[in-house]
């Protein structure tokens, strides 16, 4: 293995992590689920895109955003239009007042396309927004907040408010936006049929392989020289500053690759299922991406994804089977993994993967990713002073 | 195409079953022929000889709970009492509750639950236009059937629903007639929460007033949903000083709006109000003082005084208790499951495509409202009720309509 390559998988022991959860993705959930739960999955996976996104930022970062539901929403609407404007030709519009516009601008008396929908007639372009805007925004908020070194509680805080606000103005807007209903009944893209069965396939699956891209990306984000910095950010700001950096560049850098990852999570989510509504905007799915992120250990990438299965399959089956507990049950799983796991699933495979013998050499898989015990206490001690883990979930529960 | 190659394919396996069973059945010399599975049923639903799968999808949890437990509980109701009937076709109904959690994309993956993986029949189920947009691309490409219970603003019309609330024109039209008539109003202030469905039947309501009441609007306003602040409003409406205020004010804000209504002076001494969002349901909340006197346009109200309904209401109690009330939607809800079993009756079998067929030209005499008929546009014929609200929280059926034939999409109203 050459040294570039084994850099971005992070050596032998990261190969071996990616490896297994590369066989959980691909080929075990493919044979052991049908349609339906592959379907679902891939749904999850869509939001593990913001998990990873949110171990850059937060666990490696130590930058909490609580707004990260603003860049997924931003490239799952982006998406919707397009596929809500292919689904809108003249003909099946026929009914309406104005054929040819999306039927919620017809029920809200708009009787033509706004401006800012006639990018979305271009697929390419399309991709390119979903890629550039929400990177963008970020750029703005990021520039805005971290020039004035404005950081932890604060910034939740205002990720949060912009959250807010973008929900708001999204559910108010509804002649543009479809309004609290969101852009619905979405079903081809350039006439190929994104809702039968061999194109959930196909659609898991490129799912499956963006996910792997933004794992990659992101590891060899974090085994770069940046990488160390941002490390070095996280747990002494000031020291770094006092060494000649300019530390809000990094992270403004590092808010605008979450956004877009997350965006392209977004993106995807809106091709799976089929459509997009301003209640994955807001506060509520925003804090509830970092409780995966929280749950799978804010520090590993591959712990995001496994977090994020992890929730929503405990969510769709206790849903199912206690459909008027099931929210009690959650609230609990969260607080006892909080109060007895605070690294989450990649804290529980450190601390006890050593004392499987079979496990002896490989111990640290996703240790391996983990900051050393020192640094750990320390971001510990900052994260619980910038805002504290409990008091997320609590919020949620 | 590809729906094609799934229906063919779902045939083939649904002929395959069905040999298995009529085998089975052959040996089984009580079992009437007519009915039996492999008749009733070829295209791979949960239908077996003895029982009948069937979702419910509702809020039981989150913002709409409240709203929807009504709806869960009056089909659940409907549900026992086919059951104790001896079911549909000789099965009785097994129910597969699903929790869409007040959060429109969970109606969906649910919604796709119940028709892809437990193969119900029929589901009851969705409450707000949110959900069922959410919901219905799934009902339309799986092929299921849903009951959708709640009044809404029309504009659609599906294959695989059927609509067991008003739309638009049939709560708006009449209910605004009448208000014109009886208290001679010529100016109207608008007031509702700000989604698709006030905002649409205020639409209708405008273009109604306008072209055929020849009165005038005064003022319309859209208030974000779970807003509290009234304060502004009503005072742009005692500057305005309408005739009547027509509201569609829904959820928490509700209660915010009627309070601050009272304590702003505007009661139904000095005001005349007709909402098309308020039914027993609501008025919990609200409490009656803060209604008294006001006027909602329903299709149903709890008091009505048919036998009928006094069955009903006798039997809900029963079940839930002596303080429920029965609001508009839960009483189109409790219509679902009676319904479906009289089309899957008319059909002679519980395959979606003869159920749906079946049931236009239904008319269900037994209904608590009174007589209703399914038409072709799977919307119901139904009455309009004017009820004046009493402190006790339940209305007085003032004016009783025609029937009105449903027109969700209304020509000269869009």
């Amino acid at each position: 293995m050459n040294t570039s390559l084994s850099k971005l998988v992070g050596g032998k022991e990261g190969l071996v992590g990616l490896a297994v959860l590369a066989a959980i993705i691909f080929v075990v959930l493919p044979l052991g689920v049908d349609i339906f739960r592959l379907n679902l999955v891939g749904k999850y996976l869509t939001y593990a895109f913001v998990a990873v996104s949110l171990v850059l930022l937060w666990g490696n970062g130590g930058i909490l955003s609580l707004g990260q539901g603003i860049f997924f929403g931003l490239g799952g609407y982006g998406m919707a239009m397009f596929m809500k404007l292919e689904a809108s030709d003249p003909i099946t519009t026929k009914i309406q007042t104005t054929p040819g516009i999306p039927d919620f601008m017809d029920w809200n008396q708009i009787t033509s396309l706004p401006w800012f929908w006639e990018p979305f007639k271009s697929l390419p372009l399309t991709i390119l927004i979903i890629l550039t805007i929400p990177a963008l925004f970020a750029y703005l908020i990021g520039f805005a907040m971290f020039k004035r070194r404005v950081g932890g509680v604060y910034f939740a805080i205002i990720t949060q408010a912009i959250a807010l606000i973008l929900s708001i103005l999204i559910v108010g807007q509804q002649g543009f936006t479809g309004g609290v209903n969101g852009i619905t009944d979405l079903k081809t893209v350039w006439g190929w049929d994104t809702r039968n069965d061999s194109a959930k396939y196909i659609l898991y699956y490129l799912n499956g392989f963006l996910l792997f891209g933004a794992i990659l990306l992101s590891k060899y984000v974090l085994n770069s020289k940046f990488g160390m910095l941002l490390l070095a950010m996280r747990d002494k700001e000031e020291r770094v500053r006092f060494s000649g950096y300019d530390v809000s560049n990094f992270k403004i850098f590092i808010f605008c690759l979450a956004a877009m990852i997350s965006a392209v999570g977004g993106a995807m989510f809106t091709l799976q299922v089929g459509f997009m509504s301003p209640s994955f905007v807001g506060i509520v799915p925003s804090i509830e991406m970092v409780i995966f992120c929280a749950v799978g250990g804010r520090a590993s990438l591959i712990g995001a994804v496994y977090g994020t299965l992890f929730v929503n399959f405990g969510k769709t089956f206790f849903s199912e089977s206690y459909p008027e507990l099931w929210l009690f049950i959650m609230g609990g799983l969260f607080i006892a993994v909080v109060m007895f796991f605070p690294d989450g699933l990649a804290g529980i495979w450190a601390k006890y993967s050593h004392k499987l013998n079979f496990f002896k050499k490989k111990s640290s898989v996703i240790v391996a990713e983990m900051p050393s015990d020192i640094t750990k206490k320390d971001a510990d001690k900052k994260m619980a002073n910038d805002i504290g883990v409990t008091n997320i979930e609590g919020a949620k529960a | 195409m590809s729906n094609l190659n799934r229906r063919n394919f779902m045939r083939v396996g649904g002929a395959l079953a069905a040999a298995l069973l009529s085998a089975g059945i052959l040996t089984n010399t009580a079992f009437a022929a007519d009915t039996s599975t492999a008749k009733v049923m070829t295209t791979g639903l949960a239908v077996t000889d003895t029982t009948v799968k069937v979702g419910i999808l509702h809020s039981a949890t989150g913002t709409m709970a409240i709203s929807e437990t009504g709806s869960i509980q009056a089909e659940k109701l409907a549900i026992e009492q086919i059951n104790a009937m001896g079911g549909i076709l000789g099965r009785k109904i097994e129910v597969i509750q699903e929790d869409g959690a007040s959060d429109w994309p969970t109606f969906a993956e649910k919604a796709k639950k119940l028709l892809a993986s437990d193969k119900v029949a029929a589901v009851m189920g969705c409450w707000t236009s949110a959900s069922r947009k959410a919901a219905l691309p799934v009902f339309e490409k799986e092929n299921g059937l849903l009951f959708y219970p709640t009044f809404y603003e029309g504009l659609e019309q599906s294959k695989n629903v059927f609509y067991t609330g008003q739309e638009a024109t049939q709560q708006i039209l009449a209910g605004l007639d009448w208000i014109a008539k009886e208290k001679k109003a010529k100016t109207f202030y608008l007031i509702g929460s700000d989604y698709i469905w006030p905002r649409t039947s205020m639409k209708i309501a405008r273009k109604h007033i306008e072209q055929h009441l020849h009165g005038s609007v005064v003022g319309e306003e859209y208030i974000a949903l779970g807003d509290t602040q009234f304060g502004s409003v009503i005072n742009k409406i005692k500057l305005k000083k309408p005739d009547v205020i027509y509201a569609a004010v829904v959820g928490g804000s509700n209660v915010a709006w009627f309070k601050q209504l009272n304590a702003a002076g505007l009661n139904s001494t000095k005001q005349t109000m007709l909402t098309i969002s308020v039914t027993e349901d609501e008025v919990l909340g609200i409490g009656g003082e803060n209604l008294a006197g006001f006027y909602s346009a329903m299709k149903y109200f709890q008091s009505q005084d048919n036998p009928e309904n006094k069955k009903f209401v006798t039997a809900f109690k029963a079940k839930y208790g002596e303080k429920s009330v029965i609001g508009d939607v839960t009483q189109a809800a409790y219509l679902g499951p009676w319904l479906y079993k009289a089309a899957v009756e008319r059909a002679g079998s519980f395959d979606v495509d003869k159920v749906q067929a079946a049931l236009p030209g239904y008319v269900f005499k037994d209904a608590p409202e009174g007589s209703v008929t399914v038409e072709k546009n799977h919307h119901l014929t139904t009455k309009l009720r004017i009820g004046q609200w009493g402190k006790d929280g339940q209305a007085k059926v003032v004016y009783t309509s025609g029937y009105i034939k449903p027109d969700p999409f209304p020509k000269g109203y869009q």
